[in-house]
């Protein structure tokens, strides 16, 4: 068995090593392909199928799909990019996203990747959904940004390993719900952490928002993807 | 015939208006309304959001001065953190001073020469098609490179401080995100010219020396021109000097007495109401005391020049000493005289932008802090246009219950239509034909307190106003729409 595996992306022929999903493989040769339920470190899920990738002409998710020899993958081709753009327009009209408001605006991996992919309007007809904030001991939750992608559920546990972020309900009325008791028990740097890994402005920390002026924000400088491709 | 007349849209201020003027069968004013005709909710839609939110997103009312909207509520934000204004790092009061009166330069720059000069410089009834701000740019070209620079100055002020220039972040409760660094400062102190503070207050200088030579010229219009007595409001610091940022609140009569004498703005509830009449979305401010029929005051450059004792830095006052002793060390009550006013304001932004830039503190490093919590906060704070009220209330989970804003234009709100009335019985009362020059003097009026009306109204959208002629029977017999 070769060490290495090969494939292409976009024409250009890589390697990788064995095992990787196609997401890492392709990072590791410098190449972005955006994701947003996925998250370094967490076990993948390919839920949000932001990450979704042509194939040998078939789609599939990049942050789940392990790599194997002779893949011929589309990335950045036209059929992929706007099928991407569709589904960031859908989570743009789902929920209540008012960014000129949202103190995760500039930080923001929804609004980054609308930047990146040029959507200027969603086609689709606002939702206005009609959701809370909920307050919880440090932290707020709000449900009207929250785009589902269970980051918090993976990653936010108590010390002895107990869930406190959870999904409930189905379909249009999925949500994020929260062990009161539990999360009444996290650090303030659970809280930060929590807050930090929502690609969203949805788990707010109480009393810290715009505190990082316009123009250091994460992708005031940067668009998102340069950390991998570097700059274009 | 009786007619009414409507002036709809009202142009060349900020906001949707109009104005009806009804006329009786000998063609004499009976009534004459200035109507603000947005509607905006947004003491509404803030119930329910966090309260570190909020001076971020009420300053969406304005796109001229939402520093104004955003300090205001950050002050009172302050108070929720238990951070009152005297307790702030001085790092962080003086870069919001210098976001505040780079606004102040800015929006002052932007009424005079872009809104109101046309007026003053080609005639209240000269042809519209010159009377704007591109004439201004034809025939008086530095006078317009001086506005255009004027503002631009202003706006960079507000980007170093707030990171945008219209809708930044900079404030946050209990101080700002970020100070200047040495090289921003160094921009604003050392550009080649006209980039730089000195230039700036030259400039500034230049256009007070301009009204004054126009008034020269114009004694008779300038002075009498919809004046009338009044009561005026603004802050004014602690010594009674003008202050843009904090301040004690005061009133005077027309005669200058003290009708409200220096209180804290904490307790405005005690001192004013608001009465609310069918015909405008704008309610109408009165100081308690004086009831709603006596107790209508002024703000803005006129009012704060009635209420304070002196200016605090020399060429402002300068000009401050000219100005009063043109009325006996009276107040003001020359509702043209707001221009000159203005740009002694104007004048005075840029001399505190320039000693602020030379304070160590512009660039200090501590700039937020925070104290015991509170659950109510009241944010007050000069605007361009005069005194802007701010009050929130908190929930226990940090979450907004209850808004009262009281937007300076509003607090004007009586003095727009006594400025209307006055205009509309000496100049349309008993006049055969409504010319358009006669209706430019109603927006003439109006203009010089450089209303925002979608502040007012806590609206999207366009300036436009609409004067409607009625008969004595109320049958709508004209209507100029702009």
């Amino acid at each position: 068995m070769p060490d290495k595996v090969k494939f292409t992306i976009d024409g250009q022929e890589c390697l990788a090593d064995q095992g990787v999903t196609i997401y890492e493989a392709a990072k590791a040769n410098g190449v972005y392909i955006p994701v947003l339920c996925h998250y370094e470190g967490l076990k993948a899920v390919g839920s949000c199928r932001i990450c979704s990738v042509m194939v040998n002409g078939r789609w599939m998710a990049s942050c789940t799909q392990p790599l194997s020899e002779g893949m011929v993958i589309e990335n950045d081709a036209p059929l992929v990019n706007e099928y991407r753009q569709a589904i960031i327009e859908m989570l743009l009209a789902e929920g209540n996203h008012f960014c000129p408001t949202c103190e995760k605006s500039g930080n923001c991996e929804l609004q980054a990747l609308a930047y990146r992919y040029g959507i200027m309007v969603p086609r689709f007809p606002y939702q206005f959904p009609r959701r809370k904030i909920e307050a919880f001991p440090g932290f707020l939750l709000e449900h009207n940004r929250c785009i589902q992608c269970q980051r918090c559920v993976r990653a936010i546990q108590t010390e002895d390993g107990r869930k406190i972020f959870a999904m409930k309900d189905r379909s249009k009325d999925i949500r994020i719900n929260i062990d009161r008791k539990l999360a009444a028990k996290l650090s303030e740097d659970q809280i930060q952490k929590a807050m930090d890994i929502c690609p969203v402005g949805a788990i707010l920390k109480k009393g810290v928002g715009f505190i990082r002026p316009i123009g250091q924000r994460k992708y005031d400088r940067q668009p998102i993807g340069s950390e991998i491709e570097g700059e274009k | 015939m009786a007619r009414k007349i409507t002036i709809e849209p009202v142009t060349r201020v900020e906001g949707h208006g109009k104005v009806t003027i009804h006329l009786d069968d000998e063609g004499r004013v009976s009534q004459a309304r200035f109507h603000v005709v947005e509607f905006r909710g947004f003491e509404r839609f803030v119930q329910g959001r966090p309260y570190w939110e909020i001076p971020v997103l009420v300053q969406r009312l304005c796109g001229i001065c939402p520093v104004s909207h955003h300090l205001a509520a950050a002050k009172a934000m302050d108070i929720m953190v238990g951070v009152p204004p005297e307790k702030l790092p001085p790092a962080a009061e003086k870069i919001r001073r210098l976001m505040h009166y780079g606004q102040m330069l800015q929006s002052h720059a932007l009424h005079f020469f872009h809104l109101a000069s046309p007026d003053l410089l080609f005639g209240f009834e000269a042809d519209p098609a010159v009377r704007n701000i591109i004439g201004v740019a034809k025939f008086h070209r530095q006078l317009a490179v001086h506005g255009v620079i004027l503002r631009k100055f202003g706006q960079e002020i507000i980007k170093v401080t707030a990171g945008k220039r219209i809708h930044g972040t900079g404030a946050i409760p209990g101080g700002v995100n970020k100070s200047l660094t040495p090289e921003e400062r160094d921009y604003f102190l050392n550009s080649a010219a006209p980039y730089n503070i000195d230039t700036i207050i030259d400039w500034a200088q230049e256009a007070v020396e301009f009204f004054k030579k126009l008034h020269q010229e114009n004694k008779e219009v300038m002075d009498n021109f919809a004046a009338f007595p009044s009561n005026h409001l603004s802050l004014v610091r602690k010594d009674g000097a003008l202050d843009f940022y904090h301040g004690v609140l005061r009133a005077v009569d027309a005669e200058g007495r003290k009708i409200l004498n220096d209180v804290d703005y904490q307790d405005y509830l005690k001192y004013v109401g608001e009465e609310v009449r069918p015909w405008s979305y704008m309610k109408f401010p009165y100081l308690k005391k004086q009831g709603k029929e006596k107790g209508w005051y002024r703000v803005g450059p006129i009012a704060r020049l009635n209420t304070c004792d002196y200016i605090p830095s020399p060429r402002a006052q300068q000009e401050f000493e000219i100005y009063k002793s043109y009325t006996g060390g009276k107040p003001n009550n020359m509702t043209l005289h707001s221009h000159w006013a203005r740009l002694i304001e104007l004048l005075h932004a840029a001399e505190v932008i320039k000693d602020l830039l030379n304070d160590k503190d512009i660039t200090g490093e501590k700039l937020i802090k925070k104290g015991k919590k509170k659950q109510e906060g009241v944010g007050l704070i000069e605007a361009p246009r005069g005194t802007l009220f701010h009050h929130y209330r908190i929930n226990r989970d940090d979450l907004i219950v209850m808004a009262n804003l009281i937007v300076s234009t509003t607090n004007n709100n009586e003095a727009y239509n006594q400025a209307v009335r006055w205009v509309a019985e000496n100049y349309i009362s008993e006049k055969p034909q409504i010319t358009e020059g006669m209706l430019n003097r109603v927006e003439v009026a109006i203009r010089a307190y450089d209303p925002c009306l979608s502040c007012a109204t806590h609206a999207l959208g366009k300036m436009p106003l609409e004067i409607d002629l009625y008969d004595a029977q109320g049958q709508l017999l004209d209507r100029k729409r702009k």
